[in-house]
């Protein structure tokens, strides 16, 4: 059988090499030249900068026809496009928080930029792999580089007990997740979203053979965004990782996971799709009720962002149980929103902190909005923003998702939804109460940081924004929900 | 019409002013004297000066408004576009005059707290954003938008509960905080519910009031909705028995707090209630409106009766709304003309009623620093003005007739004994009671011996004066002569008692009886 080789058209993975190539320039030079790192710092924005460019003209000026290229590995559509430009936004704060903290930590070093660029690459990758097998490369690609950065601070024995641990259960959870693939393979003979959607509408198909393989995918992806019951990792590897580093995961991580996992439920299992809704329902409501509870019991801000962050998994994973359009975009919606205002907590508590892990305590924030007036009420506004509380982002990001739900008739998740961001509602406040209601244990004011003070006007500014005018996100929103493969 | 977007107006200017302060607030300024309390005079004034303008904007919608039913100076634009959400406010006889005592009361609480020293353009900020969310909540005539509204308005009262309250002020403020939040969880999913369910029969999705009120539900359905809608407004009114945040709220919070807690907060329940409940769900209203009439008398005996045992006067206040919403939740669930106008006209009189209370209690409190009746007494005669104030304001809140809680609550007892006598003949002991714990806690404030520590308070000043007069001015006003009140509030009024009318209803009933 003579083999056909694809194809060669690399321009749909442009951004891809580009962050790829940069991560090596800077690995290479590097190595040549040891330096604390913020010309590095640089060279990686500037090759972020080049990738989105790349990104925003594919955007502008569609595609062909084509669905996908590559022989069939990578979609080419706005949906990914979306995705990718999201993600680069996450890096490009990533960059700019971690020069920041490097800096005062004394821990510069070019690697960070070079693991950075490359688990971006594998992020971006990710948005637009139209093959089980691609959706491996990419999660490894992207794994990888987050368990050294976890544990970049290796002087910290907590940032390397995070790094373990996640790569323990990472790679526990790829495990699974290429069973996953296999059992797919084995059912329709193709690891292809589109021929496994393909093949399952076709006759002659095992489906009890494909739910097994959806099951492991599914289970393989909520590791990687964190939803109960293969949460367990997050508390510790967002505790010990450093803040950056933890701002960075949550977001693009999460981002990237969740374009995969829904191009995966709605294109590869969306004939199966009503045999998988239990599952998607069952998640995301324990979700979102674990994450909720778990928090309160919480005194350490990271800590209490990372199960913040499972909960809001969940508050995802009702966009995407919904199944249809609305939750797709309204998924879409909720992970843009979700990416600035986690980050931007987190900015805030690079800046509280100062140096390093220190000040992370939620006593650290008492007072605060007396100390800093500004940093205050920008923490009452992620914190209200991840609340749902209008006019923020997060608020219209829960509408969105709820409406979905409801449209698809999945009240009673919607109501769990609803009754869980109460209980969230409750040590959001508490973070609130501490900083504007508690008198400080100590007078000195936080000063103002440079970097982080554009990361947090970015951030903040997007929260606000998309909480005011949504249709400014909602109106490209419309063609990019529609997946193509 | 004119084309100018009063509304709007009313709606945003004071968080225009909030936004400059804010703004303007971490700005470095020349301090007179170190520590000095001029130097944060220049905030206190912008804020006084916004919030008269946005009253004097108000003013133009009073103007422009004709005595119809419907909506008037609509304002209708596309908000979030792929779901529908629009822009859209409108006022009708009910809500003009809810806008009206928002805008009036704001300046004299804005007054009321020339003292606060903490924080000041925080505080200033947090009042008129509040103002902000209070108006838009009270013209919004889609869904969502009342939403956004109705939850934004919680952050910057919890701010100013939490902030500058007093004692236990962030216990009370959480609190609040999490009853309202608690509540209107499930009015958002009955919101998302109720729009999908009418798509399929308006044949588009929208959130507009409009296109939704009259909309046909299976009465299971619609008695489910109107449950969520139901609590969402019932822990705000507050109605018997989810009133338990409000006491806390109303003694913690600061005074321009509770003018603005009693004053209008409470209000948006009420408001919500006749607004959605009775207009969207006029079947279950009816299947409900014994449930809800019962808890309604149950808060208003409840709430007097504790009123009678409280010796801290902010606390007995409070008590005395929750026995005063009473009123209004069973005069707007009669299902009379005469209930429905009642109960609105009730709504802006218990406004100014208790928002005066409140001023009075924090005029008494600044010059006392207790709040205890135990430790007041004599004042009438080191303070005869202070005491006029009290007696006049107490009287009006008792319900004398000539002042303005007596038409309130004359047509409230009329429309409902016209409906079912048992909640009115019950419902009328709260007047009684009313009378013995306001008159009473006068007596023991103003009569009697002077303690000694109290030898030298001071009467009204000026500051004090140019905000207890205008509110004085409005309750003789509307005793004496309702009838402009009444002849707006009536279409509205009537429109919606028609959807749950126990008889036809007929306007001229009103004009004979309250018409003064």
């Amino acid at each position: 059988m003579p083999i056909q080789p694809p194809d060669l058209v690399l321009t749909p993975i442009l951004p891809d090499l580009i962050l790829a190539g940069v991560a090596m320039l800077i690995l290479l030079v590097d190595a040549v030249r040891p330096s604390r790192g913020s010309a590095m710092a640089v060279v990686a924005f500037v090759g972020i900068l080049a990738a989105a460019a790349v990104v925003v003209r594919q955007w502008l000026v569609p595609a062909a026809d084509e669905l996908t290229v590559l022989g069939g590995m990578i979609a080419v559509d706005r949906f990914a496009l979306f995705f990718r430009l999201v993600i680069l936004g996450c890096a490009a704060l990533g960059v700019l928080l971690g020069a920041h903290y490097l800096d005062r930590t004394g821990e510069g070093r070019g690697e960070y930029y070079a693991l950075l660029m490359f688990a971006t690459a594998g992020m971006t990758l990710l948005a637009s792999a139209a093959d089980l097998i691609v959706v491996f490369l990419a999660l490894e690609v992207l794994s990888l580089s987050l368990y050294v950065l976890a544990g970049f601070s290796w002087r910290r024995l907590a940032s390397q007990e995070a790094s373990l641990k996640y790569f323990l259960l990472g790679a526990f959870s790829s495990a699974f997740f290429l069973y996953g693939i296999a059992l797919a393979y084995g059912a329709t003979g193709t690891t292809s979203l589109g021929g496994i959607a393909e093949a399952l509408t076709g006759p002659g198909v095992s489906t009890a053979l494909a739910l097994a393989a959806g099951a492991l995918l599914l289970v393989g992806f909520s590791f990687k965004i964190a939803a109960v019951p293969f949460h367990m990792w997050t508390p510790d590897v967002y505790q010990g990782a450093p803040s950056p580093v933890t701002g960075f995961m949550a977001a693009g991580t999460k981002v990237a996971g969740f374009a995969a996992l829904i191009r995966v439920t709605t294109v590869a299992l969306g004939p199966v799709s009503w045999e998988l809704l239990p599952a998607l329902v069952a998640v995301s409501a324990v979700t979102m009720v674990v994450g909720s509870v778990l928090a309160i019991a919480q005194d350490d801000v990271k800590r209490m962002l990372a199960y913040s962050s499972i909960a809001h998994a969940g508050f995802v994973l009702v966009g995407v149980a919904a199944g249809n359009q609305e939750g797709v975009t309204g998924s879409m919606f909720y992970l843009v929103s979700y990416a600035a205002m986690i980050l931007g907590a987190f900015a805030v508590v690079i800046v509280v902190s100062r140096t390093g892990e220190g000040r992370t305590s939620l006593r650290d924030y008492r007072g605060l909005a007396r100390r800093s007036p500004v940093l205050g009420a920008l923490l009452a506004l992620f914190l209200l923003s991840l609340a749902g509380i209008p006019p923020t982002a997060g608020f219209i990001a829960k509408v969105l998702v709820f409406g979905a739900a409801v449209r698809a008739g999945l009240e009673g998740l919607v109501v769990v939804a609803v009754l869980a961001s109460v209980v969230a509602a409750f040590f959001y406040i508490r973070l609130i109460v501490l900083a504007y209601m508690e008198d400080e244990e100590t007078a000195e004011r936080v000063p103002a940081e440079p970097a982080p003070g554009v990361a947090l006007g970015v951030t903040a500014a997007v929260t606000l924004v998309l909480g005011v005018l949504p249709g400014l996100l909602l109106e490209p929103l419309q063609g990019a929900g529609v997946l193509r493969w | 019409m004119s084309g100018f977007p009063w509304l709007t107006a009313t709606v945003f200017l004071p968080l225009v002013g909030a936004v400059v302060l804010l703004a303007a607030a971490p700005l470095p300024r020349r301090r007179p004297e170190a520590g000095g309390v001029s130097g944060d005079a220049p905030w206190r004034w912008v804020a006084l000066i916004v919030s008269i303008a946005t009253f004097l904007v108000s003013l133009g919608i009073l103007t422009e408004f004709r005595a119809e039913p419907g909506f008037q100076l609509v304002e209708d634009l596309d908000w979030v576009g792929p779901l529908n959400i629009r822009y859209a406010l409108g006022v009708d006889g009910i809500s003009l005059f809810m806008v009206l005592l928002t805008t009036f009361l704001m300046p004299l609480a804005i007054l009321a707290s020339w003292r606060v020293e903490r924080q000041v353009p925080y505080f200033m900020a947090s009042l008129l954003a509040l103002e902000t969310a209070m108006l838009g909540a009270f013209v919004a005539l889609d869904l969502l938008l009342f939403f956004v509204f109705f939850e934004g308005l919680l952050f910057p009262m919890y701010l100013v509960i939490g902030i500058w309250g007093s004692g236990r002020r962030v216990y009370a403020a959480v609190k609040f905080f999490l009853f309202t939040m608690a509540g209107s969880a499930l009015l958002l999913v009955a919101i998302l519910f109720l729009a999908f369910r009418a798509e399929s029969t308006l044949g588009q999705l929208t959130f507009d009031l409009r296109d939704l009120v009259g909309i046909d539900l299976p009465a299971a359905t619609a008695r489910w909705l109107f449950l969520a809608f139901f609590v969402a407004f019932a822990v705000k009114v507050p109605l018997f028995p989810l009133h338990t945040w409000l006491p806390d709220a109303h003694t913690e919070a600061p005074t321009a707090g509770s003018v603005i807690l009693a004053g209008v907060l409470l209000k948006i329940g009420a408001y919500g209630l006749i607004r959605f409940n009775l207009a969207l769900f006029p079947g279950a209203s009816e299947d409900f409106r014994g449930l809800v009439t019962t808890l309604a008398v149950i808060g208003i005996v409840y709430g007097a009766v504790v009123a009678l045992i409280q010796s801290d006067i902010k606390r007995l206040v409070a008590y005395s709304s929750v026995s005063h919403l009473g009123f209004v939740v069973m005069g707007i669930f009669a299902g009379t003309i005469q209930g429905m106008s009642g109960g609105v006209i009730q709504m802006v009189n218990h406004g100014l009623s208790t928002g005066a209370l409140f001023l009075v209690v924090g005029m008494l409190y600044d010059r006392t620093h207790t709040r205890d009746l135990g430790r007041l007494g004599g004042l009438a005669g080191r303070t005869p003005v202070l005491a006029g104030f009290f007696l006049v304001v107490a009287l009006s809140s008792l319900g004398l007739p000539g002042l303005n809680g007596f038409v309130g609550e004359f047509l409230i007892l009329l429309g409902t004994f016209d409906a079912s006598r048992l909640p009115a003949v019950i419902g009328a002991t709260g007047v009684i009671l009313s009378a013995i714990y306001l008159l009473w806690a006068y007596q023991r404030s103003m009569h009697g011996e002077l303690p000694s520590e109290l030898t030298s308070t001071p009467d009204l000043s000026v500051r004090e004066y140019a905000f207890m007069v205008p509110i004085v001015v409005a309750i003789v006003a509307i005793g004496v002569f309702p009838k402009p009140l009444l002849d707006r509030i009536e279409p509205a009024a009537d429109r919606h008692v028609r959807l749950i009318a126990v008889e036809p209803a007929s306007a001229d009933t009103v004009r004979a009886t309250g018409g003064g």
